[in-house]
């Protein structure tokens, strides 16, 4: 039997949901594949979702929203796509941002929701079933995963995405514009930062290790992680637990 | 909130809808299976959910099996979702307990050729829809105050007629016209069809209508420049004469009409020898057309791949012109070159027949082979005589279609509301809704929604004034319960970023003296970006929770992560 995907899409009320009932109106056909969560607007879209859903092994997930210009309540849209950007930008760390997608369609497009879902739909089928679909999960990526998911629930990045419009398009407290190439190089950063200290926040509660032990588990350097490391002690995320040798062991507090 | 600690007691209804459901799916089937999920204690397939039988299925449903929550799975929510919500709450259930499932414009309608497909993915609905409607609240809705004043936006034949009717009925109504004179189209045009009024007589007594109306403001050479607030409470800015002056609003309506279409490029359009039928009007009117060998040609601009849309008014305008013609001289030879004729109705039918017998002489064209207008000769190619026909012409008049107007756009985006692919205001459903947009308290009439003659123009504005009167006939505005929210026993997670302040579109969020978040619920519309961008998950978006949509994802990925 060929694979079928599972896809889920977020639809916003006003454009693209109105736009898949014209498609059903009009008698527009297109696969099965797509199971939908209607939201008032994109701009609903809590990025922690996105997450979930991939980790639930679910193969595809596509959010739609009004055309640029066009949200019903006037700029949700765009809050929607500064969130889809990072959850792409988490997704590009382990080669998994093809999963995901956003588009925009409008409540008069039902010939156009038919083809972006149908499109989406082949591309999915095309990169094959999740790993994190079945019995037999990849382990490593539902970490990696775990590890975004709780990243872009933390109160740095929120605050970070939450700011990125008024910083970038309008202007920061001090009443200047970031430009955007200076935001996205801290932006990148922290996403970066955020996901390694998430990534070690999750092997370490399971598990007492060393930096060394961490260093090979996520495949890093280990200068790298030590550096994280001492920003979380200093948060007081995680402390020594015992030393082996030489070696300090760290643990979650 | 008792129903918090209720168990949920969920009834699925799984309708036919006809066969539009049934036909491809097995209904029974799906109730059988409903029965199956967490917390559903009755399901019932209906024939037709939303007939009175359906109806008295549901109630007598929630009154035999103690229900607290209500599926019904069918058309969709943007119909039906207000009728099944009236349903539920009649019975004593919150109307914020039903929840819907889309199973036919989403699902059986565009899945014709996949009915296992289809049936499972009802399947996945149903359950995703279970689960959600498990955590459903009770919530009320708010009640505020409305004022009963009308703004009617463009001065044409629709936007005057909604403007009287509703001055009529008593309500403060103002009039914003951009040009300095009231009229619209119907400024320029010679003899209307169907009964050759002269135009300017029933302009004359539009005018009067507006003008003796002490309900009526009449505000030309205007703009509105800002809209702000919600219906019941539009605080709109309009420009008049360079001034700004600021009205508080009950209810907006839309009659902003059409834009010509200037035919540059298309047979060698130049306004002298080469005219459109709007140009040819205002000959008609002031008695002067010379020409003796007239011809007309259709669709031109339109039902191409730049416009695809027929602007049904231009075949009555030329059999109109035409007749005109032939009456002014009968000696003068009038030819019309088509590709279809649009005449529906007796009133229309009876014009084509007077026209034939007046001896107006009609070439159907292909598009395919289309005319082409030579220095004095028009060749057109006819497909029954297979060969090309040669038709003298002093004058050459072009039927072009009606279009949208530029800034259509800007005002769309000020009363949040789409427009469709040409630039025409989009109503919030063709049939159900046609005189109404999503948005609530604004409505749309005459050819802004697409282009219609005088007759459909006068019927759109009664209909869209008799709309809007429903609202502002009332004091006070129900708004819906379903906003964001930030709880007492959130507030220790709040910080004070202010962020959810500054990603608000309403403005629906401040700092109280106190120094704490406040949310303003009249304000709020629920859009859900507070609560999906606070820094810290302290803000609720009621309807749409976190758990709420988390549980429809549990319900479909087939577990918890
Ligand atoms: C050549 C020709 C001949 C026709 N002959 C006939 C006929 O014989 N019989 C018939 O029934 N129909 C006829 N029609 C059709 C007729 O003109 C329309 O049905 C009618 O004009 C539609 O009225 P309306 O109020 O919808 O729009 P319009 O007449 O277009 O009026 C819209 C008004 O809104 C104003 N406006 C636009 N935007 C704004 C804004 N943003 N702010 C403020 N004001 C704004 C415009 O200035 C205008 O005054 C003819 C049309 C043409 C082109
Ligand atoms: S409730 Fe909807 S699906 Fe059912 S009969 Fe009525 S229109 Fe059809
Ligand atoms: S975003 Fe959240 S944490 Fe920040 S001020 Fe608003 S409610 Fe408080
Ligand atoms: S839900 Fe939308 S409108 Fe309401 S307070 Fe939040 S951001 Fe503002
Ligand atoms: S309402 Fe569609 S994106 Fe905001």
């Amino acid at each position: 039997m060929t694979f079928e995907p599972k896809i889920l899409g977020f639809l916003c009320n006003w454009c693209s949901y109105a736009g898949a009932d014209l498609a059903g109106v009009s008698r527009i056909q297109y696969p099965p594949n797509m199971r939908v969560i209607r939201v008032m607007c994109s701009g609903r879209i809590n990025p922690v979702f996105i997450f979930k859903t991939l980790l639930t092994g679910i193969d595809g997930v596509f959010v739609l929203g009004c055309h640029p210009g066009d949200c019903h309540y006037l700029e949700g849209n765009y809050e929607a796509e500064k969130k889809f950007i990072m959850v792409q930008k988490f997704l590009k760390i382990v080669d998994f941002d093809k999963r995901v997608r956003l588009d925009w369609v409008s409540a008069s497009e039902g010939a156009r929701f038919a083809k972006v879902v149908s499109e989406f739909i082949d591309s999915i089928r095309e990169q094959g079933p999740s790993p994190l679909s079945g019995e037999n999960i990849d382990q490593e990526l539902f970490n990696n995963l775990k590890a975004m998911e709780n990243s872009v629930s933390s109160d740095r990045i929120r605050a970070l995405v939450g700011r990125q419009r008024k910083i970038t398009e309008v202007e920061n407290e001090y009443g200047e514009k970031v430009p955007i190439d200076e935001f996205n190089a801290i932006f990148d950063e922290a996403i970066h930062d955020e996901f390694v200290r998430q990534r070690i926040l999750l092997s370490l509660s399971t598990k007492v290790l060393s930096v060394k032990d961490l260093a090979a588990e996520l495949k890093l350097d280990p200068s790298e992680i030590l550096e994280n490391m001492l920003t979380l002690k200093s948060r007081g995320e995680i402390d020594y637990q015992s030393i082996d040798g030489n070696t300090p062991l760290y643990m979650r507090i | 909130m008792s129903d918090k600690e209720e168990e949920p007691r969920i009834g699925v209804f799984v309708c036919s809808c006809g066969s539009n459901i049934g036909g491809l799916i097995d209904v029974k089937a799906l109730a059988e299976f409903s029965k199956t999920l967490p917390n559903v204690v009755f399901t019932e397939d209906n024939l037709y959910t939303c007939s009175e039988t359906g109806l008295a299925q549901i109630k007598n449903g929630i009154k035999d099996h103690n229900l607290n929550r209500v599926i019904v799975a069918s058309c969709t929510p943007r119909t039906h979702e207000p009728l099944f919500r009236d349903c539920v709450k009649k019975e004593g259930v919150n109307e914020y307990l039903f929840n819907f499932v889309n199973i036919r414009d989403q699902n059986t309608w565009c899945h014709q050729k996949y009915p296992e497909e289809a049936f499972d993915k009802a399947k996945d609905l149903i359950r995703m829809g279970v689960a959600k409607a498990a955590k459903l609240e009770a919530l009320e809705n708010i009640i505020v105050d409305a004022t009963p004043t009308a703004l009617v936006i463009g001065g044409g034949v629709s936007g005057m007629t909604a403007a009287h009717s509703l001055a009529n009925q008593g309500f403060e109504t103002h009039l914003i016209e951009r040009e300095t004179e009231l009229g619209g189209r119907l400024k320029t045009l010679y003899k209307l069809f169907p009964n050759d009024q002269e135009a300017q007589i029933l302009l004359e007594n539009l005018k009067k209508n507006v003008q003796s109306n002490e309900n009526l403001k009449i505000h030309t050479s205007a703009q509105v420049k800002n809209i702000e607030g919600f219906v019941g409470n539009f605080e709109v800015k309009v420009e008049e004469n360079g001034n700004i002056i600021d009205l508080t609003i009950g209810v907006i309506l839309v009659a902003v009409g059409t834009s010509l279409f200037t035919p540059t490029g298309y047979f060698g359009y130049d306004g002298k020898t080469r005219i459109t039928q709007y140009e040819l009007e205002s000959k008609l009117k002031n008695n002067d057309v010379k020409a003796r060998d007239i011809v007309m040609i259709q669709c031109v601009g339109s039902r191409n791949n730049e416009r695809l849309y027929c602007s049904s008014v231009c075949c009555m305008t030329a059999l109109k012109n035409a007749l005109i013609l032939k009456e002014n001289n009968p000696e003068t030879n009038v030819s019309i070159l088509f590709r279809d004729l649009y005449t529906p109705g007796t009133h229309y039918e009876d014009y084509y027949r007077r026209a034939r017998e007046a001896g107006v002489v009609f070439v159907e064209y292909s598009p395919e082979k289309m005319p082409s207008v030579e220095e004095n000769l028009i060749k057109v190619h006819n497909e029954y005589l297979g060969e090309d026909l040669l038709i003298p012409y002093d004058l050459c008049v072009l039927s072009t279609p009606l279009v949208s107007n530029n800034d259509n756009k800007a005002l769309a985006q000020m009363i949040k509301v789409p427009l469709e692919e040409n630039g025409f205001f989009l109503e919030a459903h063709v049939k159900l809704r046609p005189m109404d947009f999503a948005t609530d308290g604004v409505f749309v009439c005459g050819s802004a929604k697409w282009p219609v003659d005088i007759t459909e123009s006068i019927s759109q504005g009664y209909a869209a004034a008799a709309r809007a009167s429903t609202i502002i006939s009332h004091d006070t505005i129900e708004v819906e319960g379903a906003t964001s929210f930030l709880p007492d026993y959130n507030r220790n997670l709040c910080t004070g970023c202010e962020v959810c302040i500054k990603v608000c579109p309403y403005k629906a969020i401040n700092k109280n003296e106190e120094d704490d978040i406040e949310i303003t619920q009249v304000l709020c519309k629920g859009c859900g970006v507070c609560g999906a961008t606070c820094i810290n998950h302290a803000i609720i978006i009621r309807h749409f929770t976190d758990q709420q949509i988390l549980s429809e994802i549990y319900a479909y990925g087939g577990k918890e992560v």
